[in-house]
């Protein structure tokens, strides 16, 4: 409820604010559908494959895949049945956007769907949305129903002899489940442990067949490439990160919610001029530029454009372009107390590396946030970290490793202030 | 038996859409918990039959999920999400608030079964910070007086 439409709109969110544009006659009168018609009625499926491609256009679930690439790595031919699942288990701490994208554009992520479907001739997709986003599936689900009545799903997709079924799978609660393989393996009904790899999913993905997972706003993409091409797409972004994405700004800004603005935009230009700067006379101290999992860059280090390329110079990244903002009142142990808590409460536990390392990080900021800690405690923390980093069946431990790692690389005074003072030097952070 | 013949009759419905009929355990056990608050090891029991696996199986995922229970639970689920872009924006003192309000801590239920209150992870509600999830209802950009009368009104 109170959803609002971002602030900033493009061409994923420009009708956004139209109230019949989640239904199926409200996204037909903004051209809905035509690119789907266009797929599947006059190219070929490699077509479209080289046309994803030609457009660069990166998975936006957090670690930024080439999409072409990966719907190329489906096996062409074979008697397997061939499946999609949509990943809509949006759970990053940080990240809001697929939310809009289910409640207000559900056709257009259906269109991508269709359109992908046709490109990697896929039977079936699974959409797995998470389990406490029981409004978003209502809308989704209201979306599939209309493309069945109207024959734009089912035996027949627009007529075309191409038969395409959508099922939509309700999560229930874990964080986990939005990595590939434990996503797949809670939509065969198990807990949501992810699979070690090789094989990977397109060769064994849901219920052992070749399957492709891609994101909410990665489908949200595709119709709008396939309408205008590839060449406009790449007008947007930059070279290599082409095309819009919808940001996600949250903390301590005055006009905290959601932006879609091209990769490559400037983090400053999004928080101060965007999101409003922020409120009550305060600095920035520091801003985690991509959900929760990716590494926080102080204040002196925003003047960097949002895409992998240039994120990755300053040693973080896009992720799911959450960007949370923490001003001069913020103690960055605090703030690590939060962050390591969440990981050791949706570790899945299969790993040690993992299970007990994030486990041991929350006890050691804990411990220093309380006065309690020596230094030799924030040598351990850092010892932990690259412990854990590379060591697991799934990224979840350097997920949970990283953010800590960026903590100390820029605000290791936070933590040294605490051991020196036997207490929490920042009286006036947020409350834990 | 604990689950209602229309319950049985949706659970076959969605077990058709998977390739193997286990897919829809997820979805059995929302339909099922829906009706009985949690998921007792008698319910376990009739859901692993319907499915023809091992109750094992069943608890696993029940207690591997948050949103399923294997304990009784209050009428109401009122979760505050902690995670770090509420807690800057003071879903700590929110729940403090709400904890003092009900007069039980975070992990709790009202005496008169009403209400669970409980503190929860990131629900994609950063923007819109503190915020709270009842049962299946999402109420944002919150203050105490407001999170109040949601928790009041509830029967």
């Amino acid at each position: 409820m109170g959803l609002k439409v971002p602030f900033v709109t493009g061409y994923l969110t420009e009708h956004f604010g139209d109230d019949a544009f989640p239904t199926l006659e409200g996204y037909r009168a903004k051209g809905g559908y035509e690119a789907a018609r266009k797929a599947l009625g006059s190219m070929t499926p490699d077509e479209v494959i080289e046309l994803m491609k030609t457009a660069g256009l990166q998975g936006r679930g957090g670690a930024g895949f080439v999409t072409g690439l990966k719907w190329s790595f489906m096996p062409k031919k074979g008697d397997k049945p061939r499946y999609i699942a949509c990943n809509a288990d949006e759970s990053e701490p940080g990240s809001f956007k697929d939310r809009i994208l289910l409640e207000r554009g559900a056709h257009q992520m259906l269109e991508g769907i269709l359109i992908g479907a046709w490109a990697m001739q896929a039977e079936k997709t699974f959409i797995y949305v998470r389990g406490e986003y029981a409004h978003p599936a209502a809308c989704v689900q209201r979306a599939i129903d209309e493309c069945y009545a109207a024959g734009i799903l089912g035996a027949n997709c627009l007529g075309t002899g191409f038969r395409h079924d959508v099922v939509l799978t309700r999560g229930a609660g874990a964080y986990i489940c939005g990595e590939e393989t434990g996503l797949l393996e809670s939509l065969e009904g198990k807990k949501g442990q992810p699979r070690k790899k090789p094989p990977f999913p397109a060769e064994y993905g849901a219920f052992g067949m070749p399957t492709t997972v891609n994101n909410v706003e990665t489908f949200s993409h595709v119709p709008h490439i396939v309408a205008k091409g590839a060449d406009w797409f790449r007008g947007f972004g930059t070279e290599k990160s082409p095309g819009t994405t919808i940001f996600g700004v949250s903390g301590h800004v005055a006009r905290p919610g959601l932006f879609e603005l091209p990769l490559g935009t400037r983090l400053d230009e999004i928080v101060f001029q965007h999101a409003g700067g922020v409120p009550n006379g305060r600095k920035v101290k520091g801003v985690i530029p991509g959900g929760m999992s990716m590494p926080i860059l102080p204040a002196g280090q925003l003047d960097v454009a949002m895409a992998n390329e240039f994120l990755r110079e300053r040693k973080t990244m896009l992720g799911t372009g959450g960007i949370m903002v923490m001003d001069d009142t913020t103690c960055m142990v605090r703030a690590s107390c939060v962050i390591t808590y969440f990981f050791r409460d949706e570790s899945c536990g299969q790993c040690t590396q993992c299970r007990e390392g994030t486990g041991w990080l929350h006890k050691l900021v804990t411990r220093i946030e309380r006065g309690a800690g020596s230094i030799e405690d924030i040598e351990i923390l850092a010892d932990v970290t690259s412990k854990m980093e590379g060591q697991t069946i799934c990224a979840f431990a350097d997920a949970a490793a990283w953010p800590v790692q960026g903590m100390l690389r820029h605000f290791r005074e936070d933590f040294e202030l605490h051991v020196e003072h036997k207490k929490c030097p920042f009286p006036e952070s947020f409350e834990l | 038996m604990v689950i209602s013949d229309a319950a049985r009759e949706k659970i076959r419905a969605e077990m058709a859409k998977y390739p193997k009929p286990e897919g829809a355990l997820l979805a059995a056990l929302h339909l099922v918990q829906k009706q009985t608050g949690h998921i007792s090891g008698e319910t376990a029991q009739e859901i692993a039959d319907l499915f023809g696996i091992h109750p094992i199986r069943v608890m696993e995922v029940v207690t591997f999920y948050n949103m399923f229970y294997d304990e009784p639970q209050g009428r109401h689920h009122v979760h505050v999400c902690t995670n770090l872009p509420c807690s800057l924006r003071g879903a700590r003192e929110l729940l403090r608030g709400l904890e003092a309000h009900l007069g039980i801590e975070a992990g709790e239920t009202t005496k008169d079964g009403r209400v669970t209150l409980a503190h929860e992870e990131c629900l994609g509600a950063c923007g819109y910070a503190p915020m709270l999830r009842v049962d299946e209802t999402y109420h944002e950009n919150l203050d105490l007086a407001a999170a109040k009368r949601i928790l009041d009104e509830l029967e």
